[in-house]
């Protein structure tokens, strides 16, 4: 099945996230399953308490590559549909990061779509986090934070 | 040749903005490129291995930089 860019949803936003909106990107009559990752504001990070998250992005280029991963996704998974959007800016604890969301026949290819999907994005889409912390702010940096730098 | 060179997260903080323009021979490579910003940018000295981009693509640091080109570095990722 092709998509047409026109319907391709792969963005990066300011504005709240609806995990509706990815969800309806990649449904259709032919889809019996669509699996969501939802990456959340969290209020610790080793061991530290995490008062709020800044999200910085290279926003033309991470758009691009969440089209290539996800062509990368229906090779692996044929017949997969992926719709990935990313907020960046100041965001609070309990806010939504990121939601992916992959459509497919069956459960078992939209489940491993989406997983590899968001694998990948924290793997390779350059985007950022920086964590405010009680006694000032860290960039992260590396998809499991790790060296962080401090400010 | 004048590149304009664009730099994310902490790499920006640290040059203080999020565009600048390095004056390098042509023909120079995305390295040499980036060790010229580190020699302007001294808070950036300690990033010996950036990720490197040209029009939105990721680069290696032999890549050949032309002007009209889209260049940029940021330290590793950490969407999600």
């Amino acid at each position: 099945m092709t998509r047409s860019v026109v319907d391709a949803m792969f963005r990066i936003t300011r504005e709240p996230i609806s995990v509706l909106q990815a969800m309806g990107a990649v449904s259709g009559p032919d889809r019996g399953a669509v699996a969501t990752f939802c990456g959340v504001v969290r209020d610790h990070h080793r061991g530290r308490p995490v008062r709020s998250l800044e999200y910085h992005a290279y926003a033309p280029m991470a758009e691009r590559m969440f089209a290539e991963i996800a062509a990368e996704a229906a090779l692996r998974r044929p017949g997969t549909r992926i719709a990935v959007i990313h907020r960046v800016g100041a965001l609070q604890i309990g806010d939504l990061s990121v939601v992916v969301a992959a459509g497919s026949a069956h459960r078992a290819d939209a489940l491993a779509g989406c997983a590899f999907v968001i694998d990948a994005i924290k793997a390779r889409a350059p985007i950022w986090k920086k964590e405010f912390l009680e006694d000032g702010a860290v960039w992260l940096e590396g998809p499991d934070g790790c060296g962080p730098a401090a400010v | 040749m004048k590149v304009q060179v664009l730099l994310f997260a902490r790499y920006a903080e640290r040059a203080g903005a999020p565009i600048v323009e390095i004056d390098v021979t042509d023909g120079s490579s995305l390295a040499a490129l980036w060790d010229e910003i580190r020699r302007r940018f001294p808070a950036l000295s300690g990033d010996a291995s950036p990720l490197m981009a040209i029009d939105r693509a990721y680069a290696t640091p032999d890549r050949q930089v032309a002007p009209g080109m889209e260049v940029a570095f940021f330290p590793p990722v950490s969407g999600g």
